[in-house]
């Protein structure tokens, strides 16, 4: 069965219902579907959906906006920066038209006038979603746009800045959903969340929330990869038990010394704690990782964890827009300082060094970027913390280079001028 | 009954000219990489009564226009 195709597609799901438009100030009934549903945007913070759009119509901004003829713009966010994710790459080769139907019938519910679905340049998908548009008759036209491949650029703020400004930097205080792509509200979301909205939108908000858990319902693509026998994307309910997740990609292909959950903005966890969890955001949350993305990453045993927290840590500090002196000088220097704990001449004052300087890159950025490194560095620190100990003595456990985590080319950092090739 | 007064940094705008850090030193300090560093280690702190007129100086100082001053009824 081939998706790609419009008739196929539409003879698979139904055709798309037409959605009602809104009436001022308030969106039009699929937000009731989706506060029903319970769905949460799985880009990777979980946001209630229907809240996230229901400011876009409703908060003091869009209400100005809205008077001002300053209509609604849509997004369909399928940048997927986490170099560990390929869910929203495999969604939209396999099924384009289920999230491109998320987006035409947010933009209906919403009044918006405008529409687009954002991959990042020189992705292999641009030419199976262009083909799947070429198909359709949508009343609000979607139009794709091909930002840079930067980790931040993926981030709402961002891409509604590139939309609108033609620079994919983070910005701050202007938050898309009040002023976002050329100060219109923007509803900004994830790929898998517009496909989540296409069938909300054909078969209710009940139906959607009929599997998953009560605080987070439906289900949810998972990108699993590391020492497992089948990596690839899986879709599960939300609240599957982790060691059923690891089944599904059957078992684990060796040893692993700790999960990364969430991607380089993540978490990492050790092995017992996560496969003691419920793929949910609070059970992963309890045992100290995030869902993020939908990302888990099992760890060969074989590499040093520390040498491979250092070099991911290197390249999310050339990932940074550069805008905010913590983040531009900060994430090099913690990069700096994990190359010396993941040596062999680590002292205990480089691990204090370290531990000194991780709330000084917090809550001081423009964006999360400085933040969710800091969180992947300290908690590989804390599940590594043996590893550490080993290096302080010199050794190493490292027998090979393993299975390495995953790294899109490499960038010098501090950047340059901030946010030079952003455009 | 008194108005809440806040001082918020725009961390994209700051380019650690440090005129703040000179100027309130009760309220900031310089990190390593010469950034001005809250007290409140975020990007909003509380100002006291008595640094209002201070946390002014400072806002009008910045050649960036990083610093912003906002008042809250409470």
């Amino acid at each position: 069965m081939d998706l790609r195709s419009l008739s196929v597609h539409e003879a698979h799901f139904g055709r798309l219902p037409v959605v009602d438009g809104p009436r001022i100030g308030k969106p039009g009934s699929l937000v009731h579907e989706l506060e029903k549903s319970g769905l949460r945007g799985r880009g990777g913070g979980w946001f209630p959906t229907a809240r996230k759009v229901h400011a876009v119509v409703e908060s003091a901004a869009a209400r100005r906006a809205w008077s001002a003829g300053r209509k609604p713009v849509v997004i369909a966010n399928a940048m997927e920066g986490e170099p560990a994710s390929s869910k929203d790459a495999i969604l939209l080769r396999h099924n384009p038209h289920l999230v491109l139907d998320g987006v035409t019938a947010l933009a209906a519910t919403l009044g918006a006038e405008k529409a687009y679905i954002a991959i990042h340049r020189g992705s292999p998908i641009i030419d199976v979603v262009t083909r799947a548009l070429a198909d359709r008759n949508d009343p609000v036209t979607i139009e794709l746009v091909t930002p840079p491949a930067r980790y931040v650029s993926s981030e709402e703020s961002a891409l509604s800045h590139w939309i609108g400004d033609g620079v994919g930097t983070p910005v701050f205080g202007k938050r898309p959903f009040e002023r976002g792509v050329n100060d219109r509200p923007t509803a900004v979301q994830n790929a898998e969340t517009m496909a989540h909205i296409g069938l909300i939108a054909r078969f209710g908000g009940e139906w959607f929330a009929s599997v998953g858990e009560p605080t987070a319902p439906g289900t949810c693509l998972v990108s699993v990869s590391g020492v497992v026998n089948s990596p690839g994307v899986i879709e599960v309910a939300v609240g599957t038990p982790v060691s059923e997740i690891i089944n599904r990609c059957n078992g684990f292909s060796g040893e692993s010394s700790g999960f990364l959950t969430g991607g380089y903005g993540g978490a990492w966890v050790s092995q017992d704690s996560l496969m003691a969890a419920h793929w949910s955001p609070d059970s992963v949350a309890a045992a100290g990782g995030v869902i993020g993305a939908g990302i888990l990453w099992a760890l060969d045993a074989r590499t040093c964890p520390l040498h491979e927290v250092a070099r991911v840590a290197h390249w999310m500090a050339g990932e940074s827009a550069g805008q905010c002196g913590p983040c531009r000088f900060g994430l090099p220097s913690l990069a700096d300082d994990l190359d010396v704990i993941a040596g062999k001449h680590a002292q205990m004052s480089d691990v204090h060094r370290l531990n000194a300087r991780l709330p000084l890159v917090q809550m001081r950025g423009g964006c999360k970027h400085p933040d969710g490194t800091a969180r992947f560095i300290g908690t590989a620190m804390h599940v590594f913390q043996a590893e550490v100990a080993h290096h302080l003595r010199g050794h190493c456990c490292a027998t090979t280079s393993g299975t390495a985590l995953p790294i899109a080319g490499m960038r010098p950092s501090p950047v340059g001028f901030p946010g030079k090739d952003f455009k | 009954m008194s108005d809440l007064t806040e001082l918020r940094l725009d961390p994209t705008l700051c380019d650690a000219h440090g005129f703040c850090v000179e100027i309130l030193p009760e309220l900031f300090t310089l990190d390593e990489w010469g950034y001005p560093l809250m007290n409140s280690g975020t990007l909003v702190t509380a100002v006291p009564a008595d640094l209002v007129s201070a946390a002014k100086k400072a806002v009008a100082a910045c050649p960036v226009a990083a610093l912003r001053l906002h008042k809250h009824k409470r």
